[in-house]
């Protein structure tokens, strides 16, 4: 085909770019490689550092540098073993586009964040976690290989007996040891697209907690918690849990779906919005217990029917915030912070409790055995010197903020909640990825 | 399940039309340049549903290959039902319009390439007596604009083409489709600020199966791109000439 086109496509394009919580906004010079050999060659000869782009889901700048490299063509299913239940596929492959395949076919993800719009790719760097994690761990737990394009633009491959080292500095390496180009991974088997939920309503904190280790062999659980309750009520909540129907139909939903058409007015999350949406959502449940057959996608992916949610909160974005403190710390520790936010008054619309289970030998996955909190901030004054605020508490208690959904962690909080984080390098110096690939993030923390 | 030949299966929009075609289990045959898409392509076909795939390379360029690659295509698959040519390139146009050599490419690959394959295949079909020719133009085809003319000379020569085509082998019971996508999201549109009337490959693919099944002559994907058209083709040429589109 045509000279123009070839000279155009490894061209980068110079486009403004940010995470899904809008803020920061970066101009990026972008690349969408059309193959891996466009992508190798790439690598071999273009600028450096860079950062993978998948789907643009994490919330805040890990996915944001200079140069970019976008992933969205890397998007084929490579090979399927219908017994074992083995894919490989490319990194760019998304996990809607994986489950539209599969599920029909009777099989799942055996862990999934809280949006099916993850790439394969961005899942691993993050290593996500879903609402198992407790009994079956991170999303690295199913990854059976990877293969990488190092800084040199050469292929390795890498799993839990070929560079083991690589292997556990990738899995939750938010992109940092090289480019994710194919990986292979173990799809779960099911019967039904189905959940089965059960829900509880907790008047506090204490009261969810108990719950949670109450049903510690329930497959899926969470809790959504009204962070602006306060006093006896502080950390009201509602626990879902969930488990696959034993049978059913196999299908995924083509409905059509809401999408919020542009930026709202910043005024219309305020703190008045957020408390009646959050009492009506928890009263809207009656009874102390409630039982109900749902799909898996309202189930695991209850944000994903209304499209562009990220500008509910206005031209200024918003920050996600998700720490996790260890079990010892839990109660003392989730009230101290519960209670600070609810002073502040600055709610979220989600918060989301959930109990982890051990933590993995990945040198940067986020999870530790005990208690995280997800919330949403609207980004305005005075926001940034709360979280940092909340830093200091959420270290107090020996905890960690997650870097999938971090914009604005200090160089110091992460390294002293990250010890591993001088290992990381070394892995790094080793495979030749430092100077090579680097995000805004990475450079904030200092690991550069 | 039916039998069809892809021409330009790796460019986004035949890419996301040949999965609709997978999942429910068409045969297949694809055709475009590159060898490692073109692999990666039949895997993921063949993973998604589809009964058969099997694949070949393909130069625009190279005219004299065009009829032993469309036999190979058509005895692979023992006939053919549907055949969708994809296969294209957006226009530099400030670079056309400063090379005769340039421009001429651009019109080789997005129109002459384009006829050529239709002029073995109309004969195909129009012997057969059943199935249907798609063939993606573009919205860009409908009036010359300053800003991508050569893009749509091609184009358009590809509509009044397609026009006459069907035209003849209307009697001989054959559908002829002439595509016409607006704004898509791909890799060929990488440079473009997206706004509101940018639509992505797999709905555009989807409204490909849905103008097949339907048999119809053309269609505007999104749909609203005939109406916007409609527009566009209506304004008198002395105010027209006057606008920068």
């Amino acid at each position: 085909m045509s000279l123009s086109k070839q000279t155009r496509q490894s061209t980068a394009m110079l486009t403004r770019l940010s995470g899904w919580g809008r803020y920061p906004q970066y101009q990026s010079n972008i690349f969408t490689p059309i193959s891996l050999t466009t992508c190798q060659s790439h690598l071999a000869t273009h600028t450096m550092p860079l950062i993978a782009h998948g789907m643009g889901r994490s919330y805040g700048d890990s996915a944001l540098a200079e140069y970019v490299i976008n992933t969205q063509e890397l998007d084929c299913l490579l090979d399927f073993d219908t017994h074992s239940g083995q894919l490989t596929c490319h990194a760019g492959v998304s996990l809607a586009a994986l489950l539209a395949v599969f599920v029909p076919k009777g099989w799942f993800l055996p862990v999934t964040p809280g949006t099916q719009f993850v790439s394969i790719g961005g899942a691993i760097a993050s290593d996500v976690h879903g609402k198992n994690h407790h009994q079956h761990g991170c999303f690295s737990e199913y990854i059976v290989s990877l293969e990488l394009l190092l800084g040199d633009g050469s292929r390795l491959r890498c799993s839990r007996s070929e560079h083991p080292e690589l292997f556990h500095a990738t899995c939750g390496g938010m992109g940092l040891t090289g480019l994710i180009i194919n990986a292979t991974l173990q799809l779960t088997a099911i019967h039904s697209a189905y959940i089965n939920q059960i829900t509880y309503k907790a008047a506090n904190l204490e009261e969810v907690l108990a719950l949670f280790a109450e049903h510690h062999a329930a497959t899926y659980s969470v809790a959504w918690i009204d962070c602006l309750a306060n006093n006896e009520a502080l950390g009201r909540s509602l626990l879902m849990l969930g488990e696959h129907a034993p049978e059913g139909e196999l299908h995924t939903r083509h409905r059509s779906k809401l999408s919020i058409p542009m930026e709202m007015p910043k005024q219309l999350l305020n703190h008045y919005s957020i408390r009646a949406f959050n009492t009506f959502y928890y009263q809207r449940i009656r009874q102390q217990q409630s039982t109900q057959c749902i799909h898996y996608e309202p189930f695991f992916y209850p944000l994903d029917g209304i499209l562009h949610w990220n500008r509910l909160y206005g031209r200024n974005g918003f920050i996600q915030y998700q720490f996790v403190i260890p079990q010892a710390a839990g109660m003392e520790g989730l009230r101290t912070i519960l209670k600070r936010i609810a002073r502040s008054g600055r709610g979220s619309f989600l918060a989301v409790l959930k109990a982890f289970g051990k933590a993995n030998a990945n040198l940067l996955s986020f999870p530790i055995e005990g208690y995280t909190l997800a919330l949403d901030f609207k980004l305005a004054p005075g926001l940034l010197e709360l979280l940092h605020e909340l830093d200091a508490m959420v270290l107090d208690f020996g905890g960690r903020l997650y870097l999938a959904k971090d914009a604005r962690m200090h160089e110091t909080t992460f390294k002293r909640s990250y010890p591993q984080w001088e290992r990381f390098q070394a892995v790094r110096e080793q495979y030749g990825a430092i100077g090579h690939f680097a995000s805004l993030q990475s450079q904030r923390l200092g690991l550069n | 399940m039916q039998k069809i030949l892809i021409i330009g299966a790796t460019s986004a929009i035949a890419k996301a039309t040949a999965r609709c075609f997978a999942e429910r289990g068409d045969q297949l045959y694809l055709l475009a340049r590159d060898q490692e898409r073109l692999s990666d392509l039949a895997n993921d076909l063949r993973i998604r549903g589809a009964n058969t795939v099997a694949y070949a390379k393909f130069d625009t360029a190279a005219i004299e290959q065009y009829p032993s690659l469309l036999d190979k295509a058509i005895a692979e698959l023992d006939g053919l039902d549907v055949v969708l040519i994809a296969h294209g390139t957006l226009s530099d146009q400030t670079a056309c319009e400063r090379s005769i050599e340039l421009t001429l490419q651009e019109l080789n690959t997005n129109a002459i390439s384009v006829i050529g394959l239709l002029t073995l295949l109309a004969n195909y079909f129009e012997q057969r007596k059943q199935g249907c020719i798609a063939v993606i133009s573009s919205v860009a085809g409908d009036r010359g604009r300053q800003s991508n003319y050569i893009y749509g000379t091609a184009k358009g020569a590809i509509t009044i083409f397609m026009q006459g085509l069907r035209n003849r082998l209307a009697k001989s019971n054959i559908q002829v489709l002439t595509i016409k996508p607006g704004f898509v999201n791909t890799p060929m549109t990488a440079a473009f600020k997206k706004g509101a009337l940018w639509a992505e490959p797999e709905a555009i693919a989807t409204g490909i199966v849905t103008a097949i099944s339907k048999q119809k002559d053309i269609v505007y994907l999104p749909f609203w791109w005939r109406y916007i058209m409609l527009i566009i083709r209506t304004i008198p040429e002395h105010i027209f000439k006057r606008l920068s589109l």
